[in-house]
């Protein structure tokens, strides 16, 4: 469990909805194993015509994450996140942040 | 470009509109039928409308030559080569190739084929490979030839087998031969990409709202291809009188005037050519086709009054 964990948001916060978009989300909420959450925007990738979702996966893996939380994530952009090692949880949209991200350890360690 | 007396080369015509379903396949079956008895010369009938072609449906052609049509992509040849330089991802305005984390990644169906990535590519991690457009069919009618491109299903650019049918056009057309060119509807790339392959534009336009409305569209996207252009009104009506007085602002010569006529739409769903409607339509077909002829002379004409 010494992942960085990115959740699509909609949001900079825990407590914010899952963006059930993932090339096209606002950002994304991070957060690391010690708990610590940062924010990062995914705004620039919103105005993109095509390739918003190689674009994003680009940025996470950057970013150093390993796990990424969303709704749906487009073929294109999860070819480039298994190429690039960052594993995908799809359908967590519905919830907020914070219960998305106890999910997935919930799940993890169940 | 042009009509050059004495046979040397032949007309090369597309048939376009802007709205869909105006009459463009019936205009082009009707003409490749009677073309060479109107003017003695040979005729080459080209569908270009390759999402849909159905031009065979009214010609009948018998094919004497199909073959696949392809368009170069990159592919991984071995990702181990690549320098995890990124000059591809950054050249491709498509998002059809990445690098992610010292992985090259080709997404074949983004790929529009101007071959750039491999162009910079400088370990060789990428290599020319090949994606099916479609299939290219040759052969012929009792009154003309027949060449048509045929999309591949689930294939998302018809330019590029536009283009393919229009290269294999200019190798199987005899040098005297007058072309007919069915376009796609519209006025985005497709129909672009087969007007400019044109010397000279029939569009083909309904006096309805919505056809009057495309009608101008049409003319705003053809007009700066700078090619001769001229109208057939089908389906005429009660709107024709502003589409006339449109045609006549543009200074656009209109070339047919075909009926609302019910016969006329019986015979189409019959599978049967305009001319075969009636002694009348078949001599608007000879007329059109007479007319056309000379349509890049009349067109240099007028440019010089």
């Amino acid at each position: 469990m010494n992942a960085i964990i990115a959740v699509s948001s909609e949001g900079p916060t825990l407590a914010d909805a899952v963006d059930p978009r993932f090339g096209r989300a606002a950002g994304f909420v991070l957060v690391d194993p010690a708990g610590n959450v940062s924010y990062l925007d995914n705004g620039s990738s919103q105005a993109m015509a095509h390739g918003a979702g190689l674009e994003t996966a680009r940025r996470l893996a950057d970013a150093g994450v390993s796990v990424v939380l969303s709704g749906v994530v487009g073929p294109k952009a999860a070819a480039a996140l298994k190429a690039a090692g960052l594993t995908a949880v799809e359908g967590l949209d519905g919830r907020t942040v914070g219960e998305a991200v106890a999910a997935y350890r919930a799940g993890q360690t169940g | 470009m042009g009509v050059m007396r004495g046979g040397k080369k032949g007309l090369r015509l597309a048939i376009a509109s802007g709205k869909g379903g105006t009459g463009k396949t019936t205009v082009t079956a009707a003409l490749a039928s009677v073309w060479s008895q109107a003017l003695c010369r040979p005729v080459l009938a080209v569908d270009c409308d390759v999402e849909e072609p159905n031009l065979h449906l009214f010609l009948r052609p018998v094919i004497r030559r199909a073959e696949t049509a392809k368009l170069e992509i990159p592919m991984v040849a071995e990702a181990a080569l690549c320098a995890d330089c990124g000059a591809c991802r950054e050249l491709c305005q498509f998002g059809a190739v990445t690098v992610m984390a010292g992985k090259p990644l080709v997404f074949p169906e983004m790929c529009h084929g101007c071959g750039g990535c491999l162009a910079v590519c400088p370990t060789g991690a990428l290599v020319a490979g090949s994606r099916e457009l479609g299939r290219i069919e040759e052969g012929a009618t009792e009154t003309a030839g027949y060449l048509a491109g045929r999309l591949r299903i689930g294939e998302a650019q018809s330019p590029p087998l536009i283009r393919a049918v229009l290269a294999r056009l200019s190798k199987v057309a005899e040098p005297g031969a007058d072309v007919l060119i069915d376009a796609p509807p519209g006025v985005s790339c497709p129909a672009v990409t087969t007007v400019s392959g044109a010397d000279a534009v029939l569009l083909v336009a309904e006096p309805t709202p919505f056809g009057i409305h495309d009608f101008e569209l049409a003319v705003e996207a053809f007009t700066p291809l700078g090619k001769p252009m001229a109208v057939a009104i089908n389906r005429s009506g009660p709107g024709t009188p502003e589409l006339l007085a449109l045609c006549r602002g543009h200074n656009l010569p209109v070339v047919a005037e075909i009926a609302n006529d019910r016969v006329v739409a019986e015979t189409y769903a019959r599978g049967g050519l305009l001319h075969e409607a009636g002694a009348h339509y078949r001599a608007v077909c000879f007329a059109l086709a007479r007319s056309l002829a000379e349509l890049p002379q009349t067109a240099r004409e007028a440019a010089h009054v």
